[in-house]
This record gives C-alpha cells, structure tokens and sequence, in this order.
C-alpha cells in the first residue's frame, strides 16, 4: 500500500495531507509527500495497486471533517480540487481513468480545511483530523495483516 | 444581446496558461476599439527580497518565481553574478548547464506542446479530454515530460525547485555513469520528439502572420542557452550588459505585470519563434531536417506554428542532451572558488518561453544591494496585445463564442508563464 499525502505545508491546512504522510512514514510506512500535481501522483502510483491518497479541501463543511471517497464515488468533483496549479488530485483520478492507469484500489481521504492563507498555521480542528486519519490507517493495516 | 454595435469578448480567466489573467476585448461596429490582457495576480517583489541576501542565495531565492522554468532563473541568476565577479567556469560545467537546461526545456515544451495547447487545436477542453481519444499522443507526452524531469532531478537534486545551482557550478555533479543511464531514455525521446514534430505538422493553423520584431540569443557556435549576444531581425546585436540601453519596462494600469518595449521601436517576440528565426543554422541536423520535411524554415511568422517550432526544439533539447552526455567528463571541482567583492553583472539566458534577463550589483561583503529580473512573458505581454488587436479585428463577422476560443488559442500560443496554472475557465461574451 502506498500513502500519497498532498498539499503545500506552508499554507495553514493545506498542510494536511504533508502531515498524515509525514507520521505514516516515521511509522514505517510507505508514505510519501507530494504537491499535488497530476501528472505527479499518476507517475507516483504508478505500478502501485493499493494507492491511499490524503489531501485538504475546502467543500464549505467543518473543518477539520474527514471525507472518504472510494471506488463507484471517484472521480472527485471538480470543485474539490484545492490544487494551485488547477491541475491536481480530481484531474490526477480523471487523467488516469481515461489512461487505464488507475491503481485498482484507490481512496481518496480528505480533509476539510479552513486556512489556506500563505504562512499561515494548522487549525487545530485540521490538526485532530490529521490524527484521526493516520490512526484510521494504520488500524485498517492492522486488521488486513493477521499477526 | 445581438447587434452591430459594441461586442465584448471577456475572458475572466485564461485556462491552460502559468498564472492568472484574462483577456478583455471590446468591439465595435468592425473595429477593435479595446484590447487589454488584464494580469491580475498579485505582484511578487522579488527584486526586493534579493536585496540585502548574499549573491550565493539568488539562484535558490529566484529559482521560486516558477515552478515549470527555475532553472531558467538559476541559470540568469549564477551568470550574471559569475560575470559581476569575473568567475571563469570549468568548461564541463558549461556543458552540465546546458544539459540542465534541456531537461527544462523537455519538461515545459512537452507540457505546452501536448496538454496545454494541442486541445485547441483538437477542438477539446482540456488535455483529460484529449486523453480519451488520443490515448498514445498523451501516454508520450508523459514519458516525454518525465524524461525531462529525470535530468532534472538528477542535476538538480529534485524535481521542481532544484537546489544544485550555484555560482562558480554546481554544489554536487553527476558521474559519467549516472548520465549514461539516461541515454536509454533520451534516444527514445529523441524519437518520440520527431514524431512529435510531424504529429503538429499534421495540425490545421490558422492564417496569421505578423511582421514581428524577433529577439534571441544568437551564439557563434550553438544553438542558444546561457550565452550569446542579444540579436533581432531589425538590427539589434548587443550584449547582455546593454539591454537596459534597449528595453523599457512600462508599467500599464490593468496590469500587475509590466510590459517591455524595445525603446523606439515597441512591442518584440520573444520565444520559440524567435530563437528558431535567428538561429536556424545553429539547429543540429536532425533538428534542422526534420523542421524542413513538415515545411518549416525561417522566417516563421505565424504565431499558431509555434507549437510546431516547439517540437522542433524538443528535437535540439533530446540531442543536444545525447551530445553533452557523450563529451562530458566530471570536472576536477564541481564549482570554482568565488570571492566576496563589488561588481555589478548582467546576464541573459533562453528560458522555455523566450529571454530572461537578470542584473545584479554587489558590495564588497557579496551581499546584492540592487537586482533586475526581466522575464520573457512581460517581454511579450505587448506583443500579445497588438497581436489580438490585429487577430480580432479578423474575427468581427464570426460568432462571438468561436471568436473567443480564437483568441484564447492566440494567447496560449505565446504559452504565457504568468506564475502557476489555472484551470477554471469562465468565459463572458457580450453584445450590445
């Protein structure tokens, strides 16, 4: 399984998805940080079957509320697209559909943000969510491996 | 609303372009009364954060200006200073400049060849679009573009921002080896970039010419990068310490970029365009042959082509790479000593999209009192708007919504960096 954690750890929540891979790799995992680009993550899971992807969006909800798309649900909405460059996570999943190089199982966690102001910090409604995240992972792996 | 009277053609932000503008166009009657190409992101005081930093920061301070052509600001950046101090460079280090530069110009001219400008030409949205019925053209453009960015990466320690450039050289050099293991890559990007050019050829173009005023580096022996004197086709032919005798930045209200002029004359091209009508006998044969057998040969002045003369340059950029890794031997130092004095330097290289142009002056401590950074897009921010003056007064029959695409397609064949993409496209047509 492969962690994709996105964002830019310099604008407040959209550090995110940085953080959630940050903690998975110091647990052991294989966990990497990316800023989001399509064309970047489509080359990072490439010959990946498990892909997890964790990245902050701004739908009006809650921050700090965890969303979960998987499956039937993907690809994202446009607008959940929270990339600078206009060309990122949902463009990534659409690009990779119409190339037949999705990884057979992708989720998409994301994380409702609030602040994405350039220097500024983590709401701590975001902050609690990074925890949730990386706990609900490393306990989905644990039940997936027996001992 | 329908009418003869005034039409507007709006486009409140510009897709497939480096940043964040739009383009505003007012007709009336059959004549173009307004044309503004209004860049609204903020403005990046640059020049002013440099001021006060030691000159060894400039490359990795300006390398942020953009994520797609930092090493075209590394490159301005360390040979105007090398020349503010009187650096000599080893000349492996030259050929490792140039080599770094080719994986850029393989990145960006395989993103605006195939994702960002084919679509128009294709009649589709966006590159996703494209993706579902030109499955192979797009699965190469992504070899291409990592390709790119494997050379990068290799010489400039990752990707996007890369942080090996320094003044003298660079901070860590490739082995023989390393460099050999692209070969395999490169001479299949080599031909993927021939095929690249026929695939453009095959493209319809519009018919718009322009009596443009071309300028490039043009360098003795080369096709140009990081040296050569500033020429054009109207007589300019001078070096880099003269541009600021020759260009003029003017500062325009609906724009936070300014826009550069050739003094006493006005707007000039730079760019793909400009750099193959000046320096056609400087492409290797493979690039030069090929560009004859699709019908390309200077002066080349229609806009639309330039994606074909894009292709072209991925040609020189593949072997040219193939060139450099075949001569090049690691030098006994990776970068030359370089002392702290006053100096003040200027240097011009060839970014992806046309010149850029750096000054810096320096006190005795090394530390930059002064810098002057001129890229190309506000080189032809100008240029763009008299190109749509004479472009939409063309389309004033036709209905407003293809008039629109029309010059939409205008703009991004300039592939303008105005700093990081956009993509919500939201276009506005008005009839009065």
């Amino acid at each position: 399984m492969l962690i994709l954690g996105c964002g830019n750890r310099d604008r407040g929540d959209d550090a995110a998805g940085v953080l959630v891979a940050e903690r998975l790799w110091v647990l052991g995992l294989d966990a990497q940080i990316c800023s989001g680009q399509a064309l970047e993550l489509i080359d990072a899971w490439n010959g990946t079957d498990d892909v997890i992807i964790v990245d902050a969006v701004m739908t009006g909800g809650p921050a700090g509320k965890v969303w979960l798309w998987e499956g039937e649900q993907l690809p994202l909405p446009e607008t959940l697209s929270l990339s600078t460059h206009g060309f990122g996570v949902a463009e990534a999943i659409r690009l990779a559909r119409a190339l037949d190089r999705l990884p057979k199982r992708l989720r998409v966690f994301a994380i409702e943000g609030s602040r994405f102001e350039l220097g500024s910090t983590l709401s701590p409604e975001v902050m609690c969510a990074v925890k949730e995240v990386v706990a609900h992972i490393t306990k989905a792996l644990e039940t997936a491996v027996p001992f | 609303m329908t009418g003869r009277g005034t039409r507007t053609i709006r486009v409140d932000t510009l897709a497939r372009v480096e940043g964040e503008g739009s383009l505003y166009i007012k007709l009336v009657g059959e004549r173009v009364a307004d044309v503004k190409l209004k860049i609204y992101e903020p403005p990046r005081l640059f020049e002013a954060f440099l001021r006060g930093r030691h000159f060894s920061e400039a490359a990795d301070i300006t390398a942020r200006i953009c994520g797609i052509c930092p090493i075209a600001y590394q490159m301005s950046a360390v040979h105007a200073i090398e020349r503010a101090l009187g650096v000599r460079i080893d000349p492996m280090v030259r050929l490792l400049r140039r080599l770094f530069y080719c994986g850029e110009w393989i990145e960006s001219h395989a993103l605006h060849v195939y994702m960002l400008h084919a679509p128009d030409f294709l009649g589709y949205p966006d590159a996703i679009a494209m993706a579902a019925d030109h499955r192979a053209v797009v699965e190469r453009a992504l070899r291409l573009k990592k390709i790119g960015n494997r050379i990068v990466q290799l010489l400039g320690g990752r990707e996007i921002h890369p942080v090996s450039a320094a003044v003298g050289g660079f901070y860590k050099v490739p082995t023989q080896q390393q460099l050999n293991e692209l070969v395999g890559d490169l001479e299949w990007a080599l031909e993927a970039s021939l095929e690249t050019v026929r695939w453009t050829a095959s493209l319809e173009f519009p018919n718009f010419e322009q009596d443009y005023e071309f300028v490039a580096l043009r360098h003795p022996d080369e096709y140009p990068f990081n040296e050569g004197r500033l020429v054009s086709n109207r007589g300019l032919d001078i070096d880099a310490a003269e541009y600021e005798d020759h260009f003029v930045e003017l500062h325009v209200k609906h724009s936070n970029a300014l826009h550069s002029v050739v003094r006493g004359r006005g707007s000039y091209l730079v760019g793909p365009l400009a750099r193959f009508n000046l320096n056609f006998d400087k492409l290797p044969d493979v690039a030069r042959n090929v560009a004859l057998e699709v019908g390309l040969r200077p002066p080349v002045r229609n806009l639309f082509r330039s994606i074909e003369v894009r292709a072209v340059e991925l040609v020189f950029a593949c072997a040219e790479a193939l060139r450099v890794i075949r001569e090049y031997e690691p030098p006994a130092l990776p970068r030359a000593e370089v002392p702290n004095r006053t100096g003040v330097g200027q240097a011009i290289t060839e970014a992806p999209r046309g010149i850029l142009y750096h000054r810096y002056a320096l006190d005795e401590k090394g530390l930059i009192v002064a810098a002057r950074i001129v890229p190309p897009t506000s080189q032809n921010l100008h240029q763009i708007e008299d190109d749509l003056r004479e472009y939409a007064a063309r389309l004033v029959a036709w209905p407003l919504e293809e008039a629109t695409w029309k010059c939409e397609q205008a703009v991004r064949s300039y592939d303008p960096c105005i700093s990081c993409a956009t993509h919500a496209l939201r276009v506005v047509i008005e009839r009065e």
